[in-house]
């Protein structure tokens, strides 16, 4: 190690001002601090010391998505070969073949479902990372910031929320966009009023339906059809989501779905480990399941003859779609929600009932987390300046 | 305006002759310097609506550039009539006359692209463009610049138009004007079409994208900033 730092060092005084690199100062920048702690100290009397720094709350996020990236890769593949044996083939058509005919295609085998499943996450997340970086550091070395562990996190969550069939392309143009517009227009981290993950994937969602959505995306089988349990009741409520899919099983996560999303058990080990060492506000993960369970409470006792989703219990709710990854990865983002603790209580609750509403009154979208947590992002700094507002009117009275 | 007699002819060629410079200042700024779109970010609807498909958003350009420059001639030649508290009703008179003259002539001669444009044409009435130019430059000035002014507003609106719809309609559908250029999936190509630029919030992007070029390119466009925000660690912070 001390030989690293010593390099880091040497090279130094080309990346400084006057250095023949200076305008790659972020690039240096971004590997020095991402290995060592940096050497900042703070100017002047008056100054808060707190081990929670933006690396480390970045760093905590990844950090709390291990068991759903584990989930992710161990149920693409489970579903890829459960589809293959159902199917009765023998070998995939693609290059995953020189891995995975080694291993054979057995669900039974936890080792092939976990390996085909990591050969559809890997690219996914590589393509990301690289696209994604190259932005960011573009931005950093033009607009002289520094690049920041921000990117960690919106990768990561990002590449989870992608169904496994997506084409590498999509994934650079959606995070393209995430990137770009939904942050580094707003002046980079820190700035953005949108979520840039949740933002990559609504322009895709929009842009390309057809591979974002519908049934044949889902299970990383050419040619299958498989509806997520949400699709299937939509289609035909609570009857046809028993038929096909236990309570048991999708709080595990081995249904049909967006990578990473498919396991609410593997989100509520990272909401309780978030909420353990306060990176992600209780108030909000709270709030969002208070409103969900009220307003599907509420559909349940309006009952429709109509619309079978009205029938649908809070607790499915809680365990199909993306409900439990958005909930915890997503609303949680201390930038784009509000930042007052009774504002966040406000903001979960929010983004609880659009989601309910959008899944059931909404007949175009099956899935309602992503485009209720981007609307309710876009109302954060509006509830935050009630909550102040209120404040001070309450205070303003007892002085009169 | 039938009765405009010799001298007030002769009044206007004069007045070409004295202000050509000024003439080409009118025509020339509002292209880029003082867009209407990305500048003064006015008719943005109409921006958003018709533009998926080029051959609409031409026609709207015509559309929109005609009546621009008609509308602020007329208001200008009777500018000295029109008592200023009944102004805006007597402009919108004149606007609607000439946006119900176009609405005609495309029913009658353009029949599909007048019904796919629908109510936009008969929205250019309410294009904060045509008002605008009206109440800021007709008003004050003669009907001759009035009318170039009128008309290079239209064209600095088109020049955005085109481009975001020549975007859209691109990237949206893989074809310019109706003929392919990138052949789609659908039809047996290798180009995906990008749904999200059919629809109307995608010229949004689009339009912000253009105006963060422009003021990248003229950065006397850009606006102060409403306040400044201090430096966490400033050099010469108290030590």
């Amino acid at each position: 190690m001390a030989s690293t730092r010593q390099f880091l060092d040497s090279i130094k005084p080309h990346f400084v001002e006057g250095g023949r690199l200076q305008k790659l100062y972020p690039i240096y920048e971004m590997v020095d601090t991402f290995i060592y702690t940096p050497g900042d100290v703070t100017h002047g009397t008056v100054h808060v010391r707190d081990i929670i720094d933006l690396k480390r709350t970045m760093t905590y996020v990844v950090v709390a998505t291990v068991f759903c990236v584990l989930m992710a890769c161990y149920n693409t593949g489970y579903q890829a070969n459960l589809a293959m044996s159902e199917a009765g083939l023998g070998s995939v058509e693609n290059w995953r073949r020189i891995i995975m005919d080694s291993l054979g295609y057995s669900t039974l085998n936890p080792l092939s479902n976990f390996i085909h499943g990591l050969l559809y996450f890997l690219p996914v997340y590589i393509v990301t990372l690289a696209v994604g970086g190259i932005w960011e550091v573009l931005f950093a070395v033009v607009r002289k910031h520094d690049v920041n562990e921000g990117f960690l996190v919106t990768s990561m969550l990002y590449a989870l929320i992608l169904p496994p069939t997506i084409p590498l392309w999509q994934v650079a143009l959606g995070i393209s966009f995430g990137v770009v517009i939904g942050k580094e227009v707003f002046g980079g981290t820190g700035k953005n009023f949108l979520n840039p993950a949740l933002t990559g994937r609504a322009f895709l969602y929009f842009a390309y339906p057809a591979y974002m959505s519908g049934d044949s995306v889902w299970v990383a089988m050419d040619g299958y059809s498989g509806a997520t349990p949400l699709g299937v009741a939509a289609a035909g409520g609570m009857d046809a989501v028993n038929q096909g899919f236990s309570w048991f099983q999708s709080f595990l996560g081995f249904i049909p779905g967006s990578m990473g999303e498919t396991s609410t058990l593997a989100c509520l080990i990272g909401a309780a480990f978030l909420m353990l060492t306060k990176v992600g506000s209780y108030r909000i993960i709270f709030g969002v399941f208070l409103g969900m369970f009220f307003t599907s409470t509420l559909f349940n006792v309006i009952g429709s003859d109509t619309n079978p989703m009205f029938g649908m219990p809070w607790h499915w709710h809680l365990v199909l779609g993306g409900f439990a990854f958005g909930m915890t990865y997503m609303a949680t983002d201390p930038v784009s929600a509000s930042q007052t603790n009774p504002g966040r209580w406000i903001y979960g609750f929010l983004i609880g009932v659009m989601t309910v509403l959008i899944r059931v009154v909404n007949p175009a979208y099956p899935e309602g987390i992503m485009l209720a947590i981007l609307f309710v992002n876009i109302f954060a700094q509006l509830i935050d300046y009630a909550v102040i507002q209120v404040n001070i009117r309450r205070r303003a009275k007892r002085y009169v | 305006m039938s009765a405009v007699s010799d001298n007030e002819v002769k009044g206007l060629i004069d007045e070409i002759k004295d202000n050509q410079e000024e003439l080409k200042q009118v025509v020339r700024e509002p292209l880029v310097d003082n867009n209407p779109i990305t500048l003064q970010v006015l008719g943005i609807c109409s921006a958003l609506a018709v533009t998926s498909q080029l051959t609409t958003t031409l026609t709207m350009c015509i559309a929109l550039t005609s009546v621009t420059a008609f509308s602020s001639a007329s208001i200008s030649l009777i500018r000295n009539h029109i008592p200023s508290s009944i102004r805006i009703i007597v402009q919108m008179t004149i606007i609607a006359s000439l946006v119900i003259v176009v609405d005609q002539i495309l029913k009658a001669f353009a029949y599909e692209i007048a019904k796919s444009l629908s109510v936009f044409v008969g929205l250019i009435i309410t294009n904060c463009i045509v008002m605008g130019r009206a109440e800021a430059y007709a008003m004050k000035n003669p009907p001759i610049m009035s009318f170039f002014d009128g008309l290079g507003n239209g064209l600095g609106y088109s020049l955005i138009l085109i481009i975001v719809a020549v975007i859209r309609e691109l990237l949206g559908s893989g074809s310019l004007l109706g003929y392919t250029i990138l052949p789609t999936v659908q039809n047996g190509g290798w180009y995906v079409p990008n749904g999200l630029l059919l629809l109307p919030p995608s010229a949004f992007f689009i339009i912000g994208l253009l105006i963060w070029c422009f003021r990248t390119w003229k950065p006397e466009q850009v606006e102060q900033p409403d306040f400044k925000i201090m430096p966490a660690h400033s050099a010469e912070g108290g030590h």
